[in-house]
């Protein structure tokens, strides 16, 4: 009996369990993805076995501003719009889950961050993190969500299926930030799903640093007017990591606005991925979207992809995308040297530099500096070796 | 007194010599002017002190108080007194001007404490905005805000010889006299027990040296130095044109007058 069949869900006794079961169900009978379908073009899903995991409760801890326990975490069915991108990995999760429900109600203002972490650790867990924000018309909420390997385990053969749903109602603002640094042996295979109503406005952002596959799909529906969407990432990956990133901004009503901005860098032997998709419906009218994907390749055997695509079925929109894939600029290189700064540290800060756009952009607030910390501490100088001491 | 020698410098791109022989002896105080016509080789050779990659040198020395410039690193070069303050000064986004300074201080081995102090007094005395000491370097600048931002720079840094590439292009009046004043009293004063600037100061035009008064003024053509004199030289340039001074193996210019002709070179 494989570890993810109905019976094993049967046998877990957890709350919600016809919505289990029928996703069992459905997964069950689904085949496994394989890079030749076009989603998983360029992915590692080849590599993995299921049989090496067994499903475990995922370690959430939820940090909560003061006096807002009852107001916000609920215990309600924690699906908002079923699933808009069906995928065997969001079933599973779906069958497997360890919710975590934050409901804001119509009006509120929470002002400090609500922060969500998982810790990840176990050879052979495999966990189903399932984060569910609805924000209430004319709240405002800022979610931070971190995927992190305790720092008392070694074992970090696992692997975390999250899956996120917000939905911000009629003028409700909502910020959202992942930040990925689960082990080094750790897969991930996330699944993001937003939808934006009328006027409303949301940030998804993402970091990514830790992880040996991290895929992450994010899609960003438009479905009332006026609504805006943001979508920022930063991912570096070294070693043998590769992180792989699908992305979709979907208009589904006019006026609406969408901007993303990835950025990315490999060293050593890694690999990046980014697909990108702009989708303009027929009646989104009078649209505004950008898409911009730029990629720092630091290390002759790292290897980066970028895709854009666009879906446009009307014609009154303003839309464009970018995307660069290329190694440390040269003259702004020479410009440093030539100002005697070191090689290894005129390349560390011109990579934080390329990453500053979109660090300044994150609604980290007080993790900002430790994230700055963190992506200089990685870097992997291609020069002579930095004196000890001298990367933070 | 340090001295910046350049001795029989060839060096080109790959497969193009550009230089075809340099002598130029730079020494602490002393402000030299380099002129000369589009694509003389003016560029080149400031690229070529400095370490710029992609240029193959052929022949010569260059060394700084005998050290042997052209085997050190770019940051070497720079740590050990050369400055460059460059034509179109690089945009670098998201890093900032007191984090590079800091660590350009740092591989001298200079204290950073007073770099903030430095900083201010700096730009007051330059007239760069000080909300502009806050931007990523030179993003968003506009031209006359650049060359501000790199004689600050230069100012702070403290070096021994300076090369100027057309510090004035790009540069309004104001600003104009605002850089050269700085290199000028940089190169009259001592500070901090350290002799005064030397400066090579190249240049298209001769307006900077109504306030950069230059020592000596050197005219570069065809990778040569064809000419070199007294200040007196620039004014003679200013009105005959680089035509006087083509070279030997140029006849195609022997009609010119005007300072306007040296783009036909």
């Amino acid at each position: 009996m494989s570890a993810f069949s109905p019976d094993a869900v049967r046998e877990t006794g957890e709350s919600w369990s016809a919505m289990r079961l029928a996703a069992a169900e459905r997964f069950a009978i689904a085949p496994l993805p394989t890079p030749d379908e076009e989603i998983w073009r360029y992915s590692r899903i080849d590599q993995l076995d299921l049989d090496k995991f067994s499903p475990t409760t995922c370690r959430t801890e939820v940090e909560l501003p003061d006096g807002l326990a009852e107001t916000v975490l609920l215990d309600e069915e924690p699906e908002l719009f079923g699933d808009e991108t069906p995928d065997v990995f969001a079933e599973l999760n779906r069958a497997f889950m360890t919710p975590t429900f934050i409901g804001v109600p119509a009006g509120t203002t929470v002002s400090d961050p609500i922060i969500v972490t998982h810790h990840i650790s176990g050879d052979g867990a495999a966990v189903f993190p399932r984060l569910i924000i609805d924000s209430g018309p004319n709240s405002e909420v800022t979610v931070v969500e971190r995927f992190v390997a305790p720092a008392e385990s070694s074992a970090d053969n696992a692997l975390v299926v999250p899956v996120l749903q917000v939905r911000a109602q009629q003028s409700a603002r909502v910020r959202y930030l992942a930040v990925n640094e689960v082990g080094p042996n750790t897969w991930q295979i996330g699944n993001q799903q937003a939808r934006g109503e009328r006027d409303s406005n949301t940030l998804l952002a993402t970091v990514t640093l830790g992880g040996d596959y991290v895929r992450a799909r994010t899609g960003a529906r438009l479905t009332g007017q006026g609504a805006s969407t943001q979508q920022v990432a930063l991912y570096f990956a070294g070693g043998s990591q590769m992180h792989d990133f699908r992305t979709t901004q979907d208009h589904d009503a006019p006026n609406t606005s969408s901007d993303l901005l990835f950025k990315g860098a490999v060293q050593d032997q890694a690999a990046s991925v980014y697909t990108g998709l702009i989708k303009i419906r027929e009646h989104a009218t009078g649209t505004t979207a950008y898409q911009t994907n730029r990629n720092l390749t630091l290390s002759e055997g790292a290897w980066a992809e970028s895709v854009p695509n666009l879906d446009i079925e009307t014609n009154e929109v303003k839309c464009s995308h970018a995307s660069t894939i290329g190694p440390i600029d040269e003259e702004q290189r020479f410009y440093l040297e030539s100002r005697g700064v070191r090689p290894e540290v005129a390349e560390r800060l011109v990579v934080l530099g390329f990453f500053e756009e979109v660090i300044a952009q994150l609604p980290a607030g007080p993790i900002a500096d430790d994230l700055r910390t963190r992506v200089a501490s990685k870097l992997n100088l291609g020069h002579s070796q930095p004196a000890e001491g001298e990367l933070v | 007194m340090s001295t910046l020698e350049i001795k029989g410098l060839r060096a080109g791109i790959a497969g193009k010599e550009i230089l075809k022989g340099i002598d130029l002896t730079i020494k602490s105080g002393e402000v030299h002017a380099l002129m000369g016509p589009n694509g003389a080789g003016k560029s080149t050779l400031s690229g070529v002190v400095m370490g710029k990659p992609g240029y193959v040198i052929s022949a010569g020395s260059v060394t700084l108080d005998g050290e042997d410039v052209l085997a050190m690193e770019t940051w070497e070069r720079a740590a050990a007194g050369l400055h460059l303050i460059m034509q179109y000064p690089t945009e670098v986004p998201g890093v900032m001007l007191d984090d590079v300074l800091a660590e350009a201080l740092a591989s001298r081995g200079r204290p950073s404490e007073q770099l903030d102090e430095l900083l201010h007094d700096e730009a007051a005395r330059i007239g760069f905005e000080e909300r502009f000491l806050d931007r990523p370097l030179n993003v968003d600048l506009s031209g006359g805000e650049k060359k501000r931002n790199e004689t600050l720079q230069m100012a702070v840094l403290a070096p021994k010889i300076a090369i100027l590439d057309e510090l004035d292009s790009g540069l309004d009046i104001d600003a104009l006299r605002d850089c050269a004043r700085r290199v000028e009293a940089m190169s009259n004063e001592s500070t901090a027990g350290q002799e005064p600037l030397g400066v090579l100061a190249i240049t298209h035009y001769s307006r900077l040296l109504h306030e950069l008064r230059p020592d000596q003024v050197h005219i570069l053509a065809q990778g040569r130095i064809v000419e070199t004199g007294g200040p007196d030289l620039a004014t003679t340039l200013e009105t005959d044109g680089y035509s006087a001074f083509a070279g030997t193996d140029d006849d195609s210019t022997s009609s010119s007058s005007s300072l306007d002709d040296l783009f036909s070179l």
